[in-house]
């Protein structure tokens, strides 16, 4: 079990994913996961070895250590990455769902088990929502727990057993903020593409259905018209506000045939 | 997930390049991905660890470190390398789409003439034209001024490009000026003098290719200008005679005048 796990994994949500899904998924891939592997993490490789605190008091380096990076920054990262890239399963799952379905009830069900609508689109939309707040929630712990994003290169210590404040010093520090402000900038870049892709599955969904609405409506005014015309000229006999030419012509639809038989007989009284 | 995985991006982009754009993914991947893993790293393996400041002051040498390597010239090889491949997945996310579309119209029933199937879509190798000629030209210009920022940067960081044996460091708490030893300086610089040669190597290229894509556009407009030139009406007058051989037929009486000559 290693990084290619998720990584092919993560391969798999491909083919369902939007264009700008396709793009957070490289962004991902080369400049987080890759990044992280072939540089970040031997950053971090000798963090504890190298701090050196200015004492010789067994024990003080250790205890120090551990208050200042209660977890990693580089284990923190690669859970960000593995907790980030989750939710996409959810998409992964639900098309799996679609295809059992059709297996067991040996029909189609499905216009295709991976286009994105209804049901699927709602957990396509739940998906980037929790990837949004897991980013979100992974850089407001970063900066809470390390008091910024930046490392400092020494830190003063006061804790037992050091018999005074004491002066500790970290390994590599300027390397591991810039490391920290390329997670940080990627994050963001990630975030920003959820953000946009969120937008745009939601402003397609109104789009769609404001055209169904709108076609519905006009093809209902439409009956409408023809129907209050028809039933207009049956009552009074006078010529009807609204002028339609049409009105003694031969109409193909059933609904229309009661009022269009109405509409003639009146007409070959009169 | 390592340099694998990249190649495998990369290389499909292979595929829709110019032959100097593949010299280009070769000399990338052999001559730098490669050295980078097999011996770069092996000799930077150890750098902090063998890092020895001349004083027993704790604390002296992480500072001394941390001053002279803000970042180590590995690690800036890497993300040069992850940087100046990039651009080359602009070609391949512009092919995909192309690819995309190709396969939309075909479905619509537009293209049956030119495809046999969808599979035959995906095989056709996609000519550098077009929006294509645009998008695989500004790939070639980020990727030099990416190799160009990079080279910057280490000669910045690190004045210069030669690693010297020993290094004077007085900053805090290290008591006065200290001598620093670096570890293997050496073969660190033959090192680095390698893998600059690669970027510049590579860097000649990208302009090469560059030169090359647009003295074809040039070459291609020029050639088309000037047959438009020698026969500027030879279009026209084929379609009006092909109108008068068809009236001549039809009617069999000549009822053409005032024809453009």
């Amino acid at each position: 079990m290693s990084w290619m796990f998720l990584r092919d994994l993560l391969s798999g949500v491909n083919q369902y994913s939007s264009g700008v899904g396709q793009i957070w998924l490289a962004v991902v891939f080369i400049f987080r996961l890759l990044v992280y592997i072939v540089a970040a993490e031997h950053v971090w490789k000798d963090e504890q070895k190298e701090f050196e605190c200015n004492i010789r008091q067994p024990g003080c380096e250790n205890v120090c250590f551990d208050y200042f990076f209660p977890i990693s920054q580089v284990r923190l990262w690669a859970l960000q990455l593995i907790m980030v890239s989750t939710p996409s399963l959810l998409v992964v799952l639900h098309v799996a769902y679609h295809e059992g379905r059709e297996k067991r009830h040996r029909k189609k069900l499905y216009v295709s088990p991976g286009t994105v609508d209804g049901g699927l689109w709602c957990t396509y939309l739940l998906s980037l929502i929790v990837k949004i707040s897991f980013e979100i929630g992974f850089l407001v712990l970063f900066y809470k727990l390390y008091n910024g994003f930046s490392v400092p290169y020494l830190m003063k210590c006061d804790l037992k057993p050091c018999p005074n404040t004491v002066d500790c010093f970290i390994s590599k520090p300027t390397e591991k903020t810039i490391f920290i402000l390329f997670l940080v900038i990627t994050s963001c870049l990630c975030i920003v593409l959820n953000f946009i892709e969120v937008s745009f599955l939601v402003l397609k969904c109104f789009i769609k259905c404001f055209l169904l609405k709108y076609a519905k409506k006009f093809k209902s005014s439409v009956c409408e018209r023809q129907s209050l015309r028809c039933v207009e000229c049956d009552e009074t006999g006078a010529p009807s506000l609204l002028q339609n030419p049409h009105a003694g012509l031969a109409l193909s639809t059933p609904q229309q045939q009661e009022p269009k038989i109405l509409c003639d007989t009146q007409l070959g009284q009169t | 997930m390592d340099w694998g995985t990249l190649h495998t991006f990369i290389g499909g982009v292979n595929k829709h390049s110019t032959s100097i754009g593949k010299v280009w993914i070769t000399v990338i991947f052999i001559f730098r991905v490669m050295i980078l893993v097999v011996a770069a790293q092996e000799v930077w393996g150890d750098e902090q660890e063998d890092f020895v400041c001349n004083t027993l002051q704790p604390g002296c040498k992480n500072v001394c470190y941390d001053h002279f390597f803000p970042v180590s010239h590995i690690r800036l090889w890497a993300l040069q390398l992850i940087f100046v491949s990039t651009p080359a997945l602009l070609v391949a996310m512009h092919v995909a789409y192309y690819r995309h579309e190709t396969a939309r119209k075909f479905r619509r029933g537009e293209k049956r003439n030119e495809f046999k199937d969808e599979e035959d879509i995906k095989k056709q190798k996609v000519r550098i034209e077009g929006s294509l000629w645009w998008t695989y030209t500004s790939s070639i210009f980020f990727r030099i001024l990416f190799e160009a920022s990079f080279m910057y940067v280490f000669y910045f960081l690190y004045n210069g490009y030669h690693l010297p044996w020993v290094l004077k460091c007085d900053i805090d708490p290290c008591p006065n000026v200290v001598d620093c030893f670096i570890s293997r300086p050496t073969e660190k610089t033959v090192f680095t003098i390698f893998m600059i040669s690669a970027s510049v190597i590579c860097m000649l290229l990208n302009v090469a290719e560059l030169c090359y894509l647009l003295l074809r556009i040039c070459f291609r407009r020029s050639k088309r200008a000037q047959a438009q030139r020698n026969h500027p009406n030879h279009a026209l007058k084929e379609s009006k005679q092909n109108e008068m051989n068809e009236l001549i037929s039809d009617s069999g009486h000549n009822a053409i005048t005032g024809f453009p000559s």
